[in-house]
């Protein structure tokens, strides 16, 4: 099942008015995305990552240019309709962690199933198994407060987990952790990998980006890079000794 | 997502926020609490009102001829040729002339009593009782005898309750002789049945000057039959007169539906201008929501990026709007019945809340809820995904 495609990406552009000048977020972006990949999307702030992330989450739709999840053009999506993509198909893990302060992690991680119209049994029992999963269902009646940085971002990869998507989409999941806690977060986002979950990993850092299988560089809105991990730690180095030379 | 899960949500928010849920709802408190009173007490005083003047009879008509110079005259036999001709739906008919005047007895004296003659039929059509003594007889109008027959009020705060037959009292300097004590009928208040003094009406009419007779009191034998009897003495008495001007025919029943037009007109009014501080209390809801709209920005960009659909957000805030107010409203009921009942005793009446009163109340606050909370509901659901992630 490696090369079947089920995100693609094809001449992307997002462009806004600032005033008379227009600005490309995305400047023509083409990319293809197969079931069971790790891909680390990486740039600088500023690169237009933070644009195709949210392109690719259905958090927003391209200027032009068409976007396909799964044989659905999502790129032409009402606000609705993007909604209950995402409910269905994309489970996000974001920086901040975002859970609701005032609900416990049960509730947090059991959050998309009750958009998504889970009767509350089921609910509980799938939200149990998730934490489960990152290892928190001691902990399920507690606030997120209450938690380590890493522990709130492992509830938040449970929340991403429980409805089953087909994308797993983390953004700077490892910003606001320590460097042990990065790593065990990167750990279970591999381990993920390896069970099968598709994962998108957006990062503005060359050595969390190597840790995925394949890397995208983005850059003033354009794929600068697309390669295997190995490609892209043999041009990082290259363009290091250009530097230093 | 449904219904019911909505509802836990904005329950919890609501009581995560307590003191400012109660501050909230302090507005819609107040507003419904005075609805509640006013139009409680004002309902509540009608009834007194309805109740007194339907103790005075619902089946009566009661006939004024106002009688011009050279017009023919209406005799008491007339009266009761007429309820003889009628005596299917009529019970009778009586004279009916008033003055007031004082009443001494012993060394106590009472202005402002109204001394009313009746003819021997009335006592006992008005279903009176008598705890001593009898009624007013045929001899005694016949003959212009000066007796009385009395009510409790009348015996309460003149005789000290002791008043007997063959009492001798002064009406305005005239010797009367009371012949007869009625039991008490209500609550021998001065507003009540129990306030009357009887007397033949020849008797009265002769006190008061009167020549002639001008006002009769008929009795149908059924309320319901008021109507139609109040215009057949119409077409009586229009034959008798030619003018519709010289008589007036009324009956209790207009006079009662009148009263109650008066007063429905009256609480709407009041409970219109109360009503005011009800969409006052929800500017108060829908500024606050617009404040917690604002505050909850990252959670609503959170839900909406798991999957909520504008409709769910939309339904999380009006539910939640509805909800502060539907729960202000009740406490404003609650707190309207208790107030009314305390006023009412204060005031000397029975003033208590309807059901339909606080029914209606209730979904009027919890309509104001949600309508005031369509906006900030509305500014919620409508909020891109992307900005209020970003939001801190």
């Amino acid at each position: 099942m490696k090369n079947d495609v089920f995100i693609e990406l094809k001449d992307i552009y997002k462009i806004y008015k600032m005033g008379d000048t227009e600005i490309h977020a995305s400047d023509g972006i083409n990319l293809q995305i197969s079931r069971g990949e790790m891909v680390a999307i990486v740039g600088k702030s500023g690169s237009g990552k933070s644009t195709i992330m949210n392109i690719i989450g259905a958090l927003d739709v391209p200027t032009k240019g068409e976007y396909i999840l799964e044989g659905k053009d999502v790129s032409k999506m009402k606000a609705d309709a993007l909604a209950e993509v995402r409910n269905k198909m994309i489970g996000f893990v974001f920086q901040q962690y975002n859970l609701l302060p005032k609900q416990n992690l049960l509730d947090n991680v059991s959050l998309p199933l009750l958009y998504a119209g889970v009767g509350e049994k089921e609910r509980k029992k799938r939200a149990m198994e998730g934490l489960k999963k990152v290892g928190l269902e001691e902990k399920w009646s507690q606030l997120p407060n209450q938690l380590s940085g890493g522990q709130q971002q492992r509830v938040s990869i449970a929340r991403a987990l429980v409805g089953n998507p087909s994308l797993i989409l983390a953004d700077e999941p490892t910003g606001a952790l320590d460097s042990k806690t990065s790593r065990e977060v990167l750990d279970l986002l591999k381990q993920l990998n390896e069970e099968g979950n598709t994962i998108v990993l957006i990062t503005h850092d060359n050595s969390i980006a190597l840790e995925a299988k394949r890397v995208v560089k983005i850059l003033d809105g354009k794929v600068l890079f697309d390669g295997t991990a190995k490609e892209y730690r043999n041009e990082i180095m290259a363009n290091n000794e250009i530097s230093m030379a | 997502m449904k219904l019911w899960q909505t509802m836990k949500l904005a329950w919890l928010n609501i009581i995560g926020n307590r003191m400012r849920s109660f501050l909230t709802m302090l507005g819609m408190i107040i507003g419904v609490a005075s609805v509640i009173i006013l139009v409680s007490l004002m309902e509540s005083m009608t009834n007194e009102m309805l109740n007194s003047y339907a103790d005075m009879g619902v089946n009566n008509i009661t006939v004024e001829i106002h009688g011009r110079n050279g017009n023919p005259v209406l005799k008491e036999e007339d009266i009761y040729d007429y309820v003889e001709k009628h005596k299917d739906t009529m019970l009778g008919a009586t004279p009916n002339i008033t003055f007031t005047g004082s009443v001494k007895f012993g060394g106590k004296t009472k202005d402002g009593i109204t001394v009313t003659g009746v003819d021997e039929s009335y006592i006992k059509i008005m279903k009176r009782q008598l705890q001593a003594g009898r009624g007013i007889t045929y001899s005694d109008t016949a003959i212009r005898n000066k007796t009385c027959v009395i009510g409790s009020y009348i015996n309460n705060t003149i005789f000290n309750g002791k008043a007997k037959p063959g009492d001798l009292v002064y009406v305005n300097g005239e010797e009367f002789k009371v012949v007869g004590v009625l039991k008490e009928e209500s609550d021998s208040s001065e507003w009540s049945k129990d306030n009357c003094f009887y007397s033949p009406y020849t008797t009265v009419a002769k006190l008061a000057g009167m020549g002639t007779i001008s006002n009769y009191l008929f009795f149908a034998k059924d309320s319901k039959l008021v109507e139609e009897e109040t215009k057949n003495l119409q077409r009586y008495l229009f034959h008798t007169f030619h003018s519709t001007k010289a008589y007036s025919v009324t009956n209790m029943i207009d006079i009662l539906k009148e009263i109650k037009n008066q007063q429905k007109l009256m609480t709407s009014v009041l409970a219109g201008i109360a009503g005011i501080s009800l969409v006052v209390a929800g500017i108060g809801i829908m500024n606050i929501m617009l404040v917690s709209v604002t505050e909850r920005t990252k959670e609503i960009g959170i839900r909406k990026s798991l999957g909520a659909k504008r409709k769910d957000i939309m339904r999380q805030f009006v539910l939640e709007a509805g909800t502060t107010s539907s729960i202000g409203g009740v406490i404003g009921i609650v707190l309207g019945a208790v107030v009314t009942t305390k006023l009412g005793s204060v005031m000397g009446m029975q003033a208590t809340t309807s059901i339909q009163t606080a029914l209606v109340s209730f979904g009027i606050s919890a309509g104001i809820g949600i309508l005031f909370g369509y906006l900030p509901a509305s500014k919620a659901a409508k909020l891109n995904p992307i900005d209020a992630l970003r939001s801190e």
